[in-house]
């Protein structure tokens, strides 16, 4: 399958090797993956915002960019709810361009609803193993694209993952976007019970795949609880597969895996 | 604060005062913590239990029934009017809060009413007409005993199913040893014994009751009164004279319909199969009745509601009051429960219908303050999309130019960006170097070691360096987290060496 990689800009910005490990991932499955340069924001924070106009050019951009894709796969459920949903709502039902927003909200997945959903992947014939405690962060927005432990059963199929489930895992962290800078003092109490949730499975690490949430906890646990560092699913399976080197690890490993 | 004022504050309200103080109360975070945890838990247990995999289908099929009597609502309020008044009730309507009262105070006056007991309804909490009967000297007993309790201590419910989910029981206690003169005891048995005996005497010599519905039922002129403890019933049938305040949209076609909603209501609001008391009133006291009121008089309300009904916005008023949407959202709980909303309906809820019925320009906070994580939306027993709903007051607030100036130029400026690859790519660098500057040297530091050091093409694709005190705007971040600074390498770059480069058999096409 031939696959856009629809980056988002927090990702760019501020994890860029949970995009290669998509990308290393994806071409291990056997798929050729595009980057379309044009590509850089869907908009949500002027459509949450209530700019729709502004939001509605952006979506057009986007739509046009990822017009020729076959299939388009994101880190991010929440801008893939984003163009799956929203986007949606930016045109008249059945004008052109709500036309053009329902094709690219049906070639549009989320990673890990890419590898679940689409690919059925089982990581367990894929021999991936990752030896390391966890505890995974599920984002809000999964719930618009009809998700809910996809990526806690991919975890579960990783030869070494001991994963501790999340308590009150279905409890917004307090991102939100804009939220969490216009109402600090809600997002921060939020985040807080999100810390003390983390806290209490006394995992080394959280596996987030949502750039925003992953800045704002990991960014609340460098305060309350430095021990616990983030990785997203991507990098997890690409570590297992040889496909990226493991932290602490050879610097030259990048082209250890090669199983494509 | 005094009780009265908590829901009628000074307009325009600002939510984040009240939010502050309830965010530093750390008893009252516990309480609204765990009350409403525990109250969502059960209810998805609850649910799961009752309709396994159905659970969304039949919440959509509730929102579907409740739609469609709003969309006809005309032919179903006719015919609820003609049959309840068949029945022997006698129906009025009331199109704002003030016609609501007046209608009361008369029948108060001329029954000659002096002592009225009154069961939870949050039309007459909106229409305020408990002070209107105090004020022509009609004393009135709230007998619900949440509510009873925050009567007797001045103070404001702040949870629609559940009013004093903001008090602890030693506040109970001592609100009874001062307006009752009970001995003080933190014992909820006894307390519950102390309110009731109280109030059995108030009941025997009340001579009107006054309540809400939760369902008026168009095919029977039927009220229908849920409640846990059973008050509505002694309200109804006590008093010579029933009165019913209920809001127009509280209407729906027949019984078969209600037993949908009575299935989703008990277990979406406290987790039971069934409300304990469901009452279904129609008409007074027939002639070899053994109790009820000799007269029946309802009172529809609109109150804004038909405003409401607009398209756009008509579903929020398949509302049933469950209140599953405030146990679910994370913002109800860390500003401490209902009265952080500046009104009579708080929570997911309350945010979206307190701009419609108050004015959005007296309200600008409620829908901007949430994550929009969509907690609600899942709760929502009849389907109720609330955060689409929040999201189309906030386009009203940039619309109606509520959205300070300078906020919305900022975000003009972000979109003017973003629409322009260079200048998005420009900005994304600027923001790298700003925030490497920004962060200080022992934070570049690798704390755990060769942790996340992690090269491509010679460049660290991972940064363990943070920032932690930002400038501006951007420092309302870094009042509780770090925030993290961005990697040297960029994926652009990755990509870019990577597609030029030596491993041709894993190139990609170019788009």
């Amino acid at each position: 399958m031939r696959i856009a990689l629809f980056i988002t800009c927090l990702t760019e910005q501020f994890y860029p090797r949970a995009a290669v490990a998509i990308v290393k991932v994806l071409e291990h499955l056997g798929h050729t993956v595009e980057f379309p340069a044009a590509q850089t924001c869907c908009g949500q924070p002027m459509f949450n915002n209530g700019l729709h106009d502004d939001a509605r050019d952006l979506a057009r951009r986007m739509i046009e960019i990822f017009a020729p894709a076959e299939h388009v796969v994101t880190p991010s459920g929440s801008c893939a709810a984003m163009v799956r949903e929203h986007f949606l709502h930016l045109w008249p039902e059945r004008s052109g361009e709500h036309r053009a927003a329902l094709a690219l909200a049906a070639k549009t997945s989320e990673f890990v609803e890419f590898l679940t959903k689409v690919e059925r992947v089982d990581l367990r014939a894929m021999r991936v193993r990752w030896p390391g405690s966890v505890t995974y962060h599920r984002s809000c927005h999964l719930r618009s694209l009809g998700l809910c432990d996809e990526a806690e059963t991919l975890l579960d199929q990783i030869e070494g993952v001991r994963r501790v489930p999340l308590p009150r895992a279905e409890q917004c962290c307090g991102f939100g976007g804009t939220f969490a800078v216009n109402y600090p003092q809600i997002s921060a109490g939020m985040v807080s019970d999100k810390v003390s949730a983390i806290r209490e499975t006394n995992a080394e690490r959280l596996v987030c795949n949502e750039a925003g949430c992953g800045m704002n906890i990991a960014g609340a646990c460098r305060r309350a609880l430095p021990e616990v560092s983030l990785i997203t699913i991507g990098e997890v399976i690409a570590q297992g597969l040889g496909l990226l080197p493991r932290e602490g690890g050879s610097m030259n490993a990048d082209h250890g895996g090669g199983g494509s | 604060m005094s009780g009265s004022r908590v829901l009628t504050p000074d307009l325009p309200f600002d939510m984040s005062p009240r939010a502050d103080v309830a965010g530093r109360d750390v008893k009252l975070q516990q309480f609204v913590n765990s009350a409403t945890q525990i109250k969502d838990h059960g209810r998805v247990n609850a649910c799961r239990a009752a309709f396994g995999d159905r659970y969304d289908a039949v919440r959509k099929l509730a929102g579907e029934i409740k739609q469609h009597t709003l969309d006809h609502l005309d032919v179903y309020l006719d015919r609820f009017i003609d049959n309840a008044t068949a029945s022997g009730a006698l129906v009025h309507f009331a199109a704002d809060a003030a016609q609501a009262n007046a209608i009361v105070l008369g029948i108060a006056r001329e029954i000659d009413a002096k002592l009225c007991v009154k069961s939870k309804s949050m039309v007459t909490e909106e229409t305020g007409l408990l002070a209107a009967l105090e004020a022509i000297g009609v004393k009135t007993i709230e007998t619900d005993l949440g509510e009873f309790i925050l009567q007797l201590d001045h103070d404001a419910p702040s949870h629609i199913v559940t009013p004093m989910i903001h008090k602890d029981r030693t506040a109970v206690a001592r609100a009874f040893v001062r307006e009752l003169g009970a001995p003080y005891t933190e014992d909820p048995a006894e307390l519950t014994r102390i309110a009731r005996d109280h109030m059995r005497r108030q009941f025997r010599s009340a001579d009107m009751g006054i309540s809400g519905a939760n369902f008026l039922v168009a095919d029977t002129g039927s009220l229908v009164i849920c409640t846990n403890e059973g008050n509505a019933d002694l309200v109804v049938a006590s008093p010579r004279v029933h009165v019913a305040v209920v809001g127009i949209e509280k209407v729906i076609s027949s019984l078969e319909h209600l037993s949908v909603f009575l299935k989703l209501l008990a277990r979406s609001a406290t987790a039971q199969p069934m409300t304990v008391y469901n009452t279904i009133i129609t008409g007074p006291r027939k002639p070899d009745d053994l109790d009820g009121p000799q007269q029946v008089h309802i009172v529809l309300v609109d109150n804004g509601r038909t405003e409401i009904l607009r398209e756009e916005t008509r579903e929020l008023l398949r509302c049933i009051r469950c209140g599953a949407c405030l146990n679910a959202c994370p913002v109800y709980r860390k500003v401490g429960g209902g009265h952080a909303y500046g009104a009579v309906y708080s929570g997911p809820i309350g945010a979206v219908i307190t701009p419609l019925f108050k004015g959005l320009e007296n309200y600008p906070d409620l829908p901007q303050a949430s994550s929009l994580c969509g907690a609600c939306f899942e709760a929502c027993p009849v389907y109720i999309n609330i955060p689409a709903q929040l999201i189309r007051l906030r386009r009203l607030l940039v619309e109606r130019k509520l959205m300070p100036g300078t906020t919305r130029v900022a975000y003009r400026l972000w979109a003017m960006t973003l629409r322009r690859p260079w200048m998005y790519r420009a900005s994304a660098a600027f923001q790298r170097i700003v925030l490497r500057q920004l962060s200080t040297s022992s934070e570049v530091e690798d704390r755990a070691g060769v942790n996340d050091r992690v090269s491509e093409n010679g460049r660290d694709m991972v940064s363990s360096a943070w920032c932690a005190k930002l400038p501006g705007p951007l420092r309302a971040w870094t009042l509780s987290r770090d925030m993290p600074v961005p990697p040297s390498g960029s994926f652009r770059e990755w990509w870019a060496n990577r597609d030029r480069g030596s491993d041709a058999s894993r190139r990609a096409g170019r788009p």
